[in-house]
């Protein structure tokens, strides 16, 4: 895909006759053999390969899950127990589904933190970054409408308080909230559309990480100097260097994530879904699975009406608002160096806003009274400045460190060595 | 791995094994991860539970049938009344259109002797069948048909008080399914 | 890449301990359970853990004796009390004991009749409505699934500690710290009317259910001390296994997973450094 070179040569007259028919084993030895990859990739970057083997993992179980599920508010949380205690390793594929969609979320956001580090969405990468940015809208759609499926407490109250973030739309908002519940409050309507549309929203992520890993493609990958691709001994063939390196940061984390499964398989849930959905009766504290936190506690921040906003529809704005600011980081980073390796202030205040997603996503799980909602809506403060205020300026007033000639110097710089450079059969 | 044998083992020979080693341990862990996927398809605890039922027959009556569902299918239970019997008796061998008892207590081959279609000895008057028309799978209406047994109103297959076939497209008697007395009133089937 | 994983263990961290130092100033509303469960020494805690089959026999016995009266097990079947170390004889004569509605008979009229293995532990009551009017509104909760549909928050650091610790008995420490917990209310604290003072309880002072155990109320024919304290743990125990039936199958395939993963992981990784030797 990366500049239409093809180096792919059929060695069998079936090959042959496959090429000339269609041509889909040059396109995966193209992609994913001699597609080059920078020689400097870290383990950082093994986090896209990670996704791909997550979003695999959701979708073989969620559909042997499918099943045995049954959407009706009736027995679908009868329908959940029937799978862990009677379907055969029923128990294993449930606890795989459940927690696999918390480490899906785990991948992705060490994914998306990678990105702003390196300054992956920098040109021209910006489409790659909105597709990756899209893809992540999807994950969290589809995530939302997957907890509500077993019925649980908290699946009911977790629906009930996320459509109810539209009704703060003036006007509208009550309509767009019965148009989406399929009645007045949550109930066997929606329980069947959100099965429906959590078993079709994965197909189309599926599609539009086809969409990011061509664009990717087209671009080639970012690495940690930022510096492009320039000679042939900048680069190595992604099988089998790249591919050995996902493959083992891969069993690395299916170790985390098997863990989990074997031994704390309800560590990441919340004992409420335990008990069936209740309509009558709100659990004392709903709070959202972890992987929605910092947005829940940017919701519940602003507390206070700006102009002729009140305070509800102002936390869904701020709440929407800083998904949405991904989308534009492409033009609002105003560096001409994309590596933050090589950007002394941008590194800084990066994991400062690392720090404050963890923080934003822990007052998320606390109470909304007292002293949280005072450093929820600093934390909320310094999460829309680093986006709007500090990537901007930084970009006119930072002197960035001096870079390397190239990614082979910046390797051998490294090692400290005037070592000969070897190059790479690729 | 690079201390153990160095002097003895060339480099290449090392390094291909360890390529088929690490090769071989992913196939043996991607096929065992593959197998709850299967597993799950068989059926499950709740329904291999009731593949063996119990069912109490003391208020079956001679000239009595009760049906019960089995394995999601239809069992017939009756109580034959002794001219049932002696008229399923009367009938030779040789005028049988499936000359084999199909019943899964007794060799596959046993011949299809009215004793050999019921309970057993001292129990001639029960018979257990599954329900199931022979032919394509209809329910049959009991002692209707030219033969006072069982006919089925799709294709027009007529059974015998001992439940086999004698006219019409069906090719079998109908199926015995295994089943004992565990009891004098209690039938466990399956 | 190291700098990329250090910063962001020391600012996590570091961030975290200053909130939680602060939010601890606080003087707040209220909030429930008043004290802590107390962590207890279950045989099925930890990588390894195994039922212990005769305390889940003691369990089940509290169950059947003194919580079915009022809670019902809906999602638990009497075949799977095989896994208490019964015989398939000894579960169908324990199903034998309850009576389970059947029906329609051949006049359309719903029956009972003695339960099978593969039915579901009946209800004390009828549905929702009669339970709670018969324990003063309060619906006494189905007990399927209890030791997982109960937990006080653990906070911080504590939350973390528990992924090493594989800290999952949050359910069982609750009910057992909830049945030997009760006690006389403090002087000036007032409860409502028909509660029962208990500082474990989940979301308030008091409850609305009674002490249900006392010293001798069952007898254990296995010598064990018949006293609350053992009571508590041993149906705690057993509703642990109601909750949770696969437990053990469950850790003991883990233990394989993970001496795969390990074994495939080192593998691979020397594939990956034999690869990678040509390149640097």
């Amino acid at each position: 895909m990366s500049g239409g070179h093809s180096t792919y040569t059929p060695k069998t007259g079936l090959g042959r006759w496959m090429d000339a028919r269609l041509p889909l084993p040059r396109l995966i030895y193209d992609s994913f053999v001699a597609y080059p990859v920078p020689r400097n990739l870290n383990y950082a970057y093994t986090f896209g390969g990670i996704l791909t083997l997550m979003l695999a993992v959701q979708i073989l179980t969620g559909v042997v899950l499918a099943m045995h599920y049954a959407a009706n508010t009736e027995i679908a949380f009868a329908s959940v127990e029937k799978i862990m205690r009677d379907v055969n390793s029923g128990w294993l594929l449930r606890y795989m589904h459940a927690n696999g969609a918390s480490f899906f979320f785990i991948a992705v956001y060490v994914h998306i933190f990678r990105g702003l580090y390196y300054g992956s969405y920098k040109a021209p990468r910006e489409l790659l970054w909105i597709l990756g940015c899209i893809i992540y809208l999807l994950m969290m759609a589809t995530a939302f409408m997957g907890y509500v499926l077993p019925w649980g407490q908290m699946s009911f109250w977790g629906a009930t308080v996320i459509t109810g973030f539209f009704t703060a739309i003036p006007l509208v908002g009550d309509w767009i909230q019965q148009l989406l519940l399929g009645g007045f409050a949550v109930d066997n309507p929606t329980l069947n559309r959100f099965f429906s549309l959590h078993y079709l929203l994965p197909f189309m992520i599926a599609g539009v990480v086809v969409l990011h890993i061509w664009a990717l493609h087209v671009t080639g990958q970012t690495n940690p100097t930022g510096i492009e691709v320039k000679h042939k001994t900048d680069t190595v063939a992604f099988t089998p260097y790249a591919t050995v390196k996902d493959a083992f940061a891969m069993v690395v984390f299916l170790l985390v994530f098997a863990y989990f499964i074997f031994y704390i398989p309800n560590y990441l849930g919340h004992p409420d879904n335990y008990t069936e959905a209740n309509p009558l009766q709100t659990p004392p504290h709903i709070v959202p699975e972890w992987y929605f936190l910092p947005f829940y506690a940017i919701l519940r921040a602003i507390t206070f009406n700006i102009g002729p906003i009140d305070s509800k529809l102002g936390g869904v704005l701020a709440m929407f608002g800083s998904i949405a600011v991904l989308f534009v980081v492409p033009w609002l980073d105003t560096s001409k160096v994309r590596s933050a390796v090589y950007r002394p202030w941008y590194k800084v205040f990066f994991w400062l806003f690392v720090a404050d997603a963890i923080f934003l996503g822990w007052l998320g799980s606390n109470p909304a009274e007292g002293i949280y909602v005072a450093m929820a809506q600093a934390a909320t403060a310094y999460y829309f400045a680093f986006f709007l205020i500090i990537m901007p300026l930084l970009g006119f007033f930072e002197t960035p460190r001096r870079l390397p000639n190239s990614i082979t110097e910046a390797v051998l710089e490294k090692k400290g060595t005037a070592a000969e450079v070897r190059t790479v059969e690729s | 791995m690079s201390d153990i044998d160095s002097t003895q083992m060339p480099e290449h020979t090392r390094r291909d094994f360890l390529y088929v080693a690490t090769g071989a341990a992913g196939a043996v862990g991607a096929a065992a991860a593959l197998w709850p996927f299967i597993d799950q398809m068989r059926p499950d605890a709740s329904t291999r539970a009731l593949a063996s039922i119990q069912v109490d027959v003391s208020g079956v009556e001679p000239g009595m049938s009760l049906t019960v569902k089995w394995r999601g299918q239809p069992v017939f239970i009756r109580n034959r009344t002794e001219a049932e019997i002696e008229a399923a008796r009367q009938v030779p061998l040789s005028e049988l259109k499936d000359p084999v008892a199909r019943n899964a207590n007794l060799n596959a081959d046993a011949p299809a002797t009215d004793l050999s279609r019921s309970a057993g000895e001292g129990r001639e008057n029960w018979l257990v069948m599954i329900g199931i028309c022979t032919h394509l799978g209809c329910v049959p209406l009991g002692q209707q048909g030219d033969f006072g047994g069982w006919f089925c109103p799709c294709h027009g297959s007529h059974y015998d008080t001992a439940g086999r076939i004698r006219k019409g497209p069906a090719p079998e008697n109908m199926a015995i399914p295994t089943f004992e007395f565990i009891s004098d009133t209690v039938i466990q089937i399956g | 890449m190291k700098m990329f994983f250090r910063g962001l263990a020391a600012l996590g961290l570091g961030l975290a301990f200053a909130a939680s130092a602060a939010a601890q100033e606080e003087g707040e509303t209220a909030h429930y359970p008043i004290r802590k469960p107390v962590e207890q020494e279950w045989s099925f805690s930890g990588p390894f853990g195994t039922y212990d089959k005769a305390q889940l026999q003691r369990g089940f016995k509290i169950y059947r004796e003194v919580c079915s009266s009022c809670h019902s097990m809906n999602m638990v079947a009497f075949r799977t009390l095989e896994g208490l170390g019964y015989t398939e004889e000894q579960v169908r004569a324990i199903a034998a004991e309850y009576e389970v509605e059947d029906g329609p008979d051949d006049n359309g009229d719903m029956f009972t009749r003695p339960a099978t293995p593969s039915d579901h532990f009946p209800s004390p009551f009828a549905n929702p409505e009669q339970a709670a009017a018969s324990n003063n509104g309060a619906v006494p909760p189905d007990f399927s699934l209890i030791a997982k549909a109960r937990g006080a928050h653990r906070g911080f650091p504590t939350f973390i500690v528990d992924i090493f610790t594989q800290y999952a008995e949050g359910g069982v420490d609750y009910i057992y710290s909830l049945l030997t917990g009760y006690e006389d209310p403090p002087e000036g604290v007032e409860i409502p009317e028909g509660t029962y003072y208990n500082p474990y309880f989940l979301n308030a002072p008091s409850l609305a259910m009674a002490p249900p155990l006392s010293d001798g109320l069952v007898s254990y024919e296995d010598g064990t001390p018949e006293t609350v304290d053992q009571y508590a743990r041993d149906v705690a125990a057993f509703l642990m296994w109601a909750a949770e039936p696969h437990l053990e199958a469950r850790k003991q395939t883990g233990f394989t997973v993970m001496i795969f993963l390990v074994l495939f992981g080192a593998l691979v990784y020397l594939t990956k450094r034999k690869v990678w030797a040509e390149v640097h």
